[in-house]
């Protein structure tokens, strides 16, 4: 049952891969091309007359595109943490979801007092890595191996920490501004409409989001680069594979977990901010997103960082298409993706046995 | 997965046990369920009706369904957090083809033919569950499962056709049958105590039988056992549909008890519940299911005043319950029954030594 963060390959191996996986599938590669040139054209031309019978407005279309993708990005920084730490130490933390709202709060508290919205980020990342740090030196590491143990222990904790912040901040909602730099929506290059007298509509979309998408991409980026590129990276992927050995061969493996938890941790923290400005953040919102981070590492593969990436957008984008095209059934249709992912793949899209 | 194979022994020793010992023996063994059952059995000549119904029957009913849990967890090594959804479904269905106050949905159809409609539904939903949560393993179940009682959740949340939204149902009592109204305190009592008992003594029994055994052998080494060509998949999938048959009837109980059913009802803080539950009293023993319900209803029902008498906030009461819960797990991994046990165990050792040391000239 081992899992994995990347397939490990260099670049031009993967290179090698593709191109031997189209030379053998020709027909699924041309199926798979048509289909992403037809998406590009679905989302960058103006629709003819029939297709809004069809899909609805388009704007309603390409704005819950966006707000998948985006919302994926959210989703990533969260499951991404998860999935590290479930990754290495084998420890299924359901207390992730009290991490994120407990950094979102921080954040929150950071921009009341310092008025800095970059600020707040690192106040958060860096009380939730405390945190973890703390429940990984007192808690996780006198329980090494034990994994049920400590995924109850979690939940213990979950609950605890979910109390004690009602206690604190209350069961309101709590909204973090946006900062000015980022307020209001910019014009996008993409055609929305076309007005009756021939005038092109171009999609308008909050600038805060596509910020923080591209931050999420970064992160998202970099953290591949050091698990593939880096001595600490190494480390890791050879601790996911064997951690026993990692230890034998003299590597200090409980500095290294206490590392990823925080790691982690803190990255779940910084999420909570950008929740809190993307929507808001109560009472539930840990559930919510411990659930969100559960469904992203099912479907994605659990352990590994890519799948991550994209069971996050996959997850974002039906919970934002259910939104628009069936209503009542949005969140729903997050748990059927799930389910079909579970049957079809029981190791997720990316996971490896 | 220490915390699994430090569980169960217990009836392993058991069967293997001399089976030729003596009524007296059995007594002796049992002698605490026994004395169990007898008061609970005289429990409605002391009681009030609140004690009986709100206490000690709704606590049967949580028993029930963490027994269900305890069952696939002790004896399977499969923590399912899907049983207060498999109980959630079978009350949900007795309510959409029974009586409740909303004829648009409900069918009214006399409880003889929604009971058993309603608990092959959920036994059905229940098998489905285990099929896909077999199909990974060990932490994994955990995961799976916890996203399906999710799923149930947020489904019954947003349909409203079937499950009738946040609302949910209300005014749904036990049926009057043999001229008995079972929604009256005292034969509600009973029919708890009732089905209490015989799916503790079915656990028992299954657990003991060659399908228990072979399913505690799947969780100590699933690798072993199909080597000796069981197949593992096939007694977890049983195991599965057994538990949800235990939920199910625990689910019906609940709704006659409660009244109403709503989302909450078999909710994602409710299947947590449950899990606390079967691990405070310990997953050791059937038995630890009712012992950790009893203990969580008791907490429920008077922790807020007792928080209060000693001068602490009473809205602090899932605190105290987290607490407890992770005290439990950190330093007696088999629960409350664990704990008496060793309790039980050193008693018996310190008065053996105290007459050896006499012996031997202290």
């Amino acid at each position: 049952m081992s899992t994995t963060f990347s397939q490990g390959s260099p670049d031009v191996a993967r290179g090698d891969a593709v191109g031997r996986w189209i030379g053998r599938h020709p027909i699924w590669a041309l199926v798979i091309a048509v289909a992403v040139i037809f998406f590009l054209w679905l989302v960058l031309a103006p629709w003819p007359a029939g297709f809004e019978d069809v899909f609805g407005k388009k704007r309603l279309f390409v704005n819950a595109l966006f707000n998948g993708v985006t919302l994926g990005g959210l989703y990533f920084l969260v499951a991404t943490g998860f999935t590290l730490i479930f990754g290495l130490m084998r420890n299924v933390n359901l207390a992730h979801g009290s991490l994120y709202l407990f950094g979102g709060y921080m954040g929150y508290e950071a921009t009341q007092w310092t008025d800095s919205w970059l600020f707040s980020f690192v106040v958060a990342f860096i009380s939730c890595a405390i945190v973890g740090i703390a429940m990984q030196f007192f808690i996780f590491r006198r329980m090494e191996g034990q994994d049920l143990r400590q995924t109850l222990v979690t939940l213990g904790l979950s609950i605890i920490f979910a109390d004690l912040m009602v206690w604190v901040w209350g069961g309101n909602a709590i909204q973090i501004d946006t900062p000015d730099y980022l307020q209001g929506p910019i014009p996008t290059p993409i055609v929305v409409a076309i007005k009756s007298s021939g005038e092109a509509v171009f999609l308008q979309y909050p600038l805060v989001r596509l910020v923080i998408f591209a931050a999420a991409v970064i992160i998202g980026v970099g953290m591949w680069l050091a698990l593939n590129r880096t001595r600490i990276g190494v480390m890791i992927r050879a601790g996911v594979d064997d951690r026993d050995m990692l230890s034998v061969l003299g590597y200090r493996v409980q500095l290294l977990f206490v590392a990823v938890f925080a790691f982690g941790a803190g990255l779940a923290g910084m999420a909570g901010i950008v929740g809190g400005t993307f929507q808001s953040i109560s009472l539930g919102e840990d559930s919510h997103f411990l659930l969100a981070s559960l469904q992203v590492v099912i479907v994605g593969g659990m352990g590994s960082i890519p799948g991550a990436a994209l069971g996050a957008v996959i997850i974002g984008l039906a919970e934002q298409f259910g939104q628009v095209y069936f209503q009542n059934y949005a969140t729903v249709s997050t748990f059927v993706i799930m389910v079909i992912v579970l049957a079809v793949r029981p190791q997720g899209l990316l996971g490896r046995r | 997965m220490a915390l699994l194979q430090s569980t169960e022994t217990g009836p392993i020793e058991i069967a293997g046990a001399q089976r030729g010992g003596a009524f007296s023996q059995w007594v002796s063994r049992n002698a605490a369920v026994l004395l169990l059952g007898i008061v609970l059995i005289i429990l409605p000549a002391v009681a009030s009706n609140f004690v009986l119904v709100q206490v000690a029957g709704w606590s049967m009913i949580l028993g029930i369904i963490a027994l269900s849990l305890m069952f696939l967890a002790g004896y399977g090594g499969m923590v399912s957090l899907a049983q207060m959804t498999v109980a959630g479904v079978s009350g949900y269905m007795i309510t959409v083809f029974g009586a409740s106050s909303l004829p648009a949905i409900s069918l009214f159809w006399p409880w003889w033919i929604a009971a058993p409609i309603a608990i092959i539904i959920a036994v059905l939903f229940g098998t489905l569950t285990g099929v896909l949560s077999s199909r990974t393993e060990g932490i994994y179940t955990i995961m799976i499962t916890l996203a399906i009682a999710a799923a149930f959740f947020y489904l019954t949340l947003q349909n409203w056709p079937i499950f009738n939204g946040f609302a949910g149902f209300t005014t749904i009592p036990a049926p009057k049958a043999f001229g008995v109204n079972w929604k009256d305190p005292l034969p509600l009592y009973y029919l708890i105590l009732f089905f209490a008992a015989l799916s503790y003594a079915a656990v028992v029994y299954v657990s003991r039988a060659p399908f228990g055994l072979a399913l505690q052998g799947v969780r100590d080494n699933p690798r072993r056992m199909e080597a000796i060509g069981y197949n593992v998949t096939a007694h977890r999938v049983a195991a599965y549909a057994f538990a949800a048959l235990i939920a199910s009837i625990g689910g019906i109980l609940m709704v006659w008890l409660n009244n109403q059913i709503s989302p909450g009802s078999a909710g994602i803080e409710a299947a947590i519940d449950l899990l606390v539950i079967a691990v405070v009293g310990g997953l050791g023993h059937p038995i630890g299911a009712f012992v950790g319900a009893i203990i969580y209803v008791i907490l429920r029902t008077f922790a807020l005043d007792a928080l209060v008498a000693v001068g602490l906030d009473g809205r602090r009461f899932q605190t105290l319950i987290g607490l407890g819960f992770l005290l439990i797990v950190l330093f007696s991994p088999d629960g409350v029954i664990g704990l008496w046990r060793r309790f039980v165990e050193h008693a018996t050792r310190s008065a053996n030594s105290n007459s050896g040391g006499n012996r031997s000239g202290h």
